[in-house]
Formats: C-alpha cells, sequence, structure tokens
C-alpha cells in the first residue's frame, strides 16, 4: 500500500479507537430510576431482645461474688418482625434473623422501593423480641417525596427507635 | 468438531482477516492487534504515571476530595486535567485490550498445554483490573461515585460476606467520613500493585516480553489519548448527594457495565455470570483441546552444549545442564511442561546441517514429528530428479525450493515439477544450512515463508530465521550463498494467493539475467551408512 494511504488509514483507525474510547467512557447517559420516581431506602442494623429472667437471691448467693449478675439471659437473640406500610397497604414484611453461628449477631435488611413522588402516609412497625405480641416500635408520619429524593428508614436507640431521614432540609 | 471449536476457529478467522487488513495500514510491526499485550502494559504505565501526580494533589477529606479533583479539570486543565484524563481513558483503553487480547488468545487456542500457565495466571488480573478501576471512580466522589459505590456495595451484600449490608455505609450523607477516602486510595494504589505483581507471573514462563509495543504504537496512542483529553476532557459531575438518587449519569461502559447489567437482571444473576465465566475460564485448558505435540529430545551425543537452543527457545523450556558423559561441557534440557513443539530449536541447533555425510541425520535437539533427517530426505527426494545446472534459469524450467510453516500460509498447494514445497513445525525450525544445501544440490532459488511481522504462532521463529538468513543471528546462512536467490516471504494463514503471487514474481525474477545468476558450488553428499 502506498504511505499517504497507509498514514490516512492510520489516522482514520487511530480516531476511531479515540472516538470509541471517547463516546463510551460517558455514554449513553443512564437513568437508575425514571423521572418522577423516589426511592425509599430500608435499612437497620439491630440485635434483637433476648428472654431474661431475674435470678434469685438464693441463686445470687450460690455465685461468686464477682458474676453476680442479676440476669440470666439466653446467648441467642430473637428474631425481629418488620412492616413497612404505605397509605395503610403493607408494603414489605419480613422477619429478620440474628446472624452468628449462635444467632448472637445483628438481625439486618437493607431494602430499597421505588415510588412514584408524592405525598404518602408511611408507617413502621418493628417487633425485636417475638416472645412478646405486636409491635413495640412504631414510626408513622406523612412524607413527601420529591422526584430522585431519597428517604432513609432505620433504627437507632439513641434517635428514639425508628426513624425518616430525608435530606437535612426535610428531616422528620 | 464441537461447537466450541466451531466458534473458535470463526473467531480465529475474523481476527486474521482483520489483522490482515490492519497490516495494510500498520505493517506488522506497528499493528495494535499483534501486540495486544504489549499495549496493556504500555497502558497501566501511563496509568501508574499519571495517578502517582492525582494521589500527589488528592485532598482525601470529605469536603476536600470532590473540589481536589474538579480543581485539576477547571483550574489546572493544562497538567492535572490533562492528566487526569489520560488516566480515564488510559484505564479504558486498558480494560478494552486486555478484553480483546483474552478472546484472541482464546481463538488461537492459545489456553492448554504449555500456555496454560499463562492462560490461568491471567484470569485473576481480570479481576483486579476492574477492582481497580471501579474503585478509581468512587475517589472523585461525585454523583457517578455515589451510584457506582451504593450499587456495587448493593451486589457485595448478595453474597454472604458482611454481617451487616455494605451499602448502609452510603445511606446518608453523614453516613461516610474522612477515613473513607483514605482507605479507597490505599486500595486503588494497592490492587494496582498486585496486578503488577500479577502481570509479572503472567509472563514469567516467557523468553524476550514485549513489555512495551514500537515506539510509532505508543507514540500514535499517547496522542490519541492527548487528543482526547483536549476535545473530551474527564471531567467530574455535580458533588455526591446522599439525599437524592443520581439521574442521567455519564456511565463510563467499559468499567461500569456491570451496573446497568445488575439493575436489568439481578445480582444472583450477575454474581452467576461472574463466577461462571471465571469458572469458565479457568476450567478451559482442562476441556477436550487438540492434541499436544511431542516435544523436543535432545540427543547427547549430537549435542556439543553450545546453548543457542536455548537462546532461542521463545518459552525458555530449553535450560543448559552439565554432560552426563562428557565433563565439563553442558548439554540442553528440555522441560516437557514449557516446550511449544515449535522447533525453533531445532533450527539454532548447529548439528542440524544437511551437509553431515552420516545416511542418517540426527542433530542436538530434534522434533520427534518431524525430524531434521526427515527434511534432509524429504529435500533430497525432490532436488534429485533436478540435478546440478549452473547459469541462468530457462522460463519455465526454474527450480524453487519453498520452505513454509504448518502455522503460516500453506505451501503444499506450491509444490509442482519445478517447485519443492516442505512445510515445517515452524519456519523456525529451518536451519540456514538446508538454504545452502538445497541450492547446491539443483534448486534455482529459495522462498522461506512463515507468518506476518508480529504474527508468529511461536512468537520469535519467524524474527529468528530472518536474522540467521541476514546473517546476524547464529546459525547464520553462509556467505557463499547469493541473497539474491533467496527469498522471504511474510504470509499467514489465508495469505496463499499472495504467497504464491510473490512466488511467481521471485520465479520471474530469477529468468531475467542479472546479479541474481550467479550460484553457489554444486555439492554432492558423500554418504557414509554409519551413525
Amino acid at each position: 500500500m502506498p504511505k499517504p494511504a497507509a498514514i490516512a488509514g492510520q489516522i482514520v483507525l487511530y480516531g476511531a479507537f479515540a472516538a470509541f474510547i471517547g463516546y463510551f467512557s460517558t455514554a449513553p447517559t443512564y437513568k437508575q430510576i425514571p423521572d418522577d420516581v423516589a426511592l425509599i431506602k430500608l435499612s437497620m442494623s439491630h440485635l434483637g431482645g433476648r428472654d431474661c429472667r431475674k435470678r434469685t437471691a438464693e441463686e445470687l448467693s450460690k455465685m461468686p461474688p464477682n458474676m453476680r449478675a442479676p440476669l440470666d439471659c439466653p446467648r441467642g437473640r430473637s428474631d425481629i418482625k418488620l412492616v413497612l406500610e404505605l397509605d395503610g397497604k403493607s408494603m414489605f414484611e419480613t422477619v429478620m434473623h440474628p446472624t452468628g453461628l449462635s444467632r448472637d449477631g445483628v438481625s439486618t435488611v437493607y431494602k430499597r422501593f421505588e415510588v412514584k413522588a408524592g405525598t404518602y402516609q408511611l408507617a413502621v412497625k418493628m417487633n425485636d423480641n417475638l416472645v412478646n405480641p405486636g409491635f413495640n416500635f412504631i414510626k408513622e408520619a406523612q412524607v413527601t417525596l420529591k422526584p430522585a429524593q431519597v428517604l432513609v428508614v432505620d433504627f437507632n436507640p439513641d434517635k428514639g427507635g425508628l426513624f425518616f431521614q430525608q435530606s437535612a432540609a426535610n428531616k422528620l | 468438531m464441537s461447537l466450541h471449536a466451531v466458534l473458535r476457529g470463526n473467531a480465529q478467522t475474523l481476527f486474521d482477516n482483520i489483522e490482515n487488513r490492519f497490516d495494510d495500514y500498520f505493517g506488522g510491526a506497528d499493528n495494535p492487534l499483534r501486540h495486544l499485550g504489549a499495549l496493556g502494559l504500555y497502558f497501566l504505565w501511563i496509568l501508574v504515571a499519571s495517578g502517582l501526580y492525582l494521589y500527589t494533589v488528592l485532598d482525601t477529606s470529605i469536603d476536600g476530595v470532590y473540589s481536589s479533583i474538579d480543581y485539576l479539570s477547571r483550574e489546572q486543565w493544562y497538567l492535572g486535567g490533562i492528566l487526569r484524563s489520560l488516566h480515564r481513558y488510559a484505564a479504558d483503553a486498558f480494560v478494552l485490550v486486555m478484553m480483546l487480547h483474552l478472546v484472541r488468545e482464546w481463538a488461537h487456542g492459545r489456553y492448554y498445554g504449555f500456555r496454560l500457565y499463562s492462560w490461568v495466571t491471567g484470569v485473576p488480573l481480570i479481576w483486579l483490573a476492574y477492582i481497580s478501576g471501579i474503585g478509581g471512580y468512587w475517589i472523585t466522589w461525585d454523583r457517578l461515585a455515589q451510584f457506582s459505590a451504593i450499587a456495587t456495595t448493593e451486589l457485595l451484600d448478595w453474597l454472604p460476606i458482611f454481617s451487616e449490608p455494605a451499602a448502609r455505609n452510603f445511606l446518608a450523607p453523614d453516613s461516610i467520613n474522612d477515613r473513607f477516602f483514605t482507605v479507597l486510595v490505599f486500595i486503588h494504589i494497592g490492587v494496582p500493585l498486585m496486578l503488577i505483581l500479577g502481570l509479572w507471573a503472567h509472563v514469567n514462563r516467557i523468553s524476550r516480553v514485549d513489555y512495551l509495543p514500537s515506539r510509532r504504537l505508543m507514540l500514535a496512542t499517547m496522542i490519541s489519548f492527548l487528543a482526547l483529553a483536549l476535545l473530551k476532557p474527564a471531567l467530574s459531575d455535580a458533588p455526591a448527594d446522599l439525599a437524592l438518587v443520581p439521574t442521567g449519569l455519564r456511565l463510563d461502559w467499559f468499567m461500569l457495565f456491570i451496573h446497568p447489567l445488575t439493575d436489568l437482571s439481578s445480582p444472583a444473576a450477575v454474581w452467576t455470570l461472574i463466577f461462571g465465566a471465571t469458572i469458565l475460564l479457568f476450567a478451559l485448558p482442562f476441556l477436550p483441546h487438540p492434541q499436544t505435540q511431542p516435544i523436543a529430545v535432545v540427543d547427547a551425543a549430537n549435542c556439543n552444549g553450545c546453548a543457542r537452543c536455548h537462546a532461542d527457545c521463545p518459552y525458555e523450556a530449553v535450560t543448559m545442564a552439565l554432560h552426563p558423559d562428557k565433563p565439563g561441557h553442558r548439554i540442553a534440557v528440555v522441560d516437557a511442561d514449557l516446550c511449544a513443539s515449535c522447533g525453533i530449536c531445532a533450527g539454532a541447533c548447529p548439528s542440524s546441517t544437511p551437509f553431515r555425510s552420516q545416511e542418517k541425520l540426527v542433530t542436538g535437539i530434534d522434533m520427534p514429528q518431524q525430524p531434521v533427517d526427515e527434511m534432509r530426505r524429504q529435500l533430497e527426494a525432490r532436488l534429485a530428479p533436478w540435478g546440478n545446472q549452473a547459469g541462468t534459469p530457462t522460463p519455465g524450467k526454474t527450480r524453487l525450493v519453498v520452505f513454509g510453516c504448518d502455522q503460516g500460509a500453506d505451501v503444499r498447494g506450491l509444490d509442482a515439477a519445478d517447485t519443492a514445497a516442505i512445510s515445517l513445525l515452524c519456519t523456525g525450525m529451518l536451519p540456514p544450512s538446508f538454504v545452502e544445501y538445497a541450492l547446491r544440490s539443483g534448486a534455482d532459488g529459495i522462498v522461506v515463508t512463515g507468518c506476518r511481522e508480529g504474527g508468529c504462532e511461536f512468537r520469535l521463529g519467524m524474527q529468528w530465521t530472518q536474522e540467521r538468513l541476514a546473517r546476524s543471528r547464529e546459525p547464520h546462512l553462509r556467505g557463499l550463498v547469493p541473497l539474491q536467490r533467496l527469498q522471504v516471504v511474510h504470509a499467514s494463514r489465508g495469505d496463499g494467493g499472495l504467497l504464491a503471487a510473490a512466488v511467481d514474481e521471485f520465479r520471474n525474477r530469477l529468468e531475467t539475467p542479472g546479479p541474481q545468476s550467479i550460484r553457489p558450488p554444486a555439492f554432492s553428499r558423500r554418504k557414509i551408512h554409519h551413525a
């Protein structure tokens, strides 16, 4: 092949290489969720309750002084029941199991739900000790979700248990 | 024929066709498709060099990480911005050539036998490249980084490896702290270091590794990256905001395609695909494949310990050891696991000369499936009817010997009354003395053909042959052989037409009176009927 033609061919091929790299390094653009959709992230990490028994005075007296713990608790933790409701309808319901071979670790959940932007009545109910009936933690509020907004449903005993978290300006 | 063999064959034909077309423009030495491994290594050095600068200016605090990187692109575009773009585009190009390299080696069937080690050590490098590449995107901590970090941790959480979901680290704006980016940078440096170590292991069993492609290829690809850096600089998206879902992402599809794939399918499907592909790649060498050829055999009595086979072996399969029978002498030893059965060692052996008078030619190192003695018998059988004739060949009666390669253009189709075609395991198996022997025993001209430049199946066969014939490498072609009677033709598989045309052109040239009329003195071998 004549040299000018070869050089022209090289320029075209290197140009195609650069164009290929350049294009696919940023395009086509990707949308993870549609424009009018918001996200609810339900995530928590919590130790389930334990069914403890109060030791009697007689039992405590038989124990070495340094080991006289007033409660006798099993190592394993309870499963945790969790319900998420949107506008009164159940959206998600699960029973979280403790981690660890001895079932003594935290119970965790991480789920995300795509919902149309708008105002909803959001409720979360949790029972962290299934020995007891019902739910010992309930959080319910009206939330307004803007498109692409993330609302986090989490649990933190220091924050009063269940809580909703949107952007800083809309913290509930 | 299995479906796999058909697929592989078609892929090889496709690669061959594209590479041959590229040769027209680039030539073999500068053809990027023939140097994908070296190109990948070159891109890695660009990544290391540009990354070192980016590391020095990176502020790993939660507030500074975005602005310190963004500053490079906006304010210091002439240095930091260009280096950042080089880092981005070299990374994408690295992934591209890595995957092409993988598919090309598979298409050529280079994954079993003596290549098993290189294949198996190459598979983890894909993981390391992607871990490093995806993690690198997080460091900018823009919307794309946020998306990738959340998508990756959600994918990881499907595996039972964390007691708490890793994605919880990105729940809300206050979920991460400064330490996160310090750890991330260490991972982004540590994993590439492992990659470099893995690459060292990957090429450990081959000799004369192409650590870098040709200067032209390096220059041209660098110019391509620089042009991209100026025309389409790598820029950050808006700063990460964990309170919002990033939308309209300018995704790097070379690195981050896995995230849309997960959204489209499921984490279970993606992990099945990833682990399935990895297991398949590891298992490929152990699936049915063509039988491996017999390896080179050393004859202790005829090995003089010159070490030329050791120097020429492309896979370091030949080492030198103390000779068992000759004190103070050395002997070649062949490692069965490394031998490619190419015969290049036989071509390098000074004992592989057909001028030796023994009836059975036994050389120092030889191939059982095509011994040098068999080559001589084949050549003599074809030369015998021609006799020794001096002077310019009569048109139509020019007698040519064509030495070809089983891996390159098929020479058997050229075989005719005036053309003796002998196909070798690799052209590198041809001792130069065979060229002289054929010319002095009745041939008018010799054609030596092998794979195109950069396309030798055994890496160095054609290169060594050319150097031997050009008298710049031992064993060299002797000075009494007129080079006008020798034609070297680069012709890969499927280049039969090109080879036939080159042979015709050479024949016509020989039939024209001129300097090419010079002939070496005739020779008739004295035969001794003992070893």
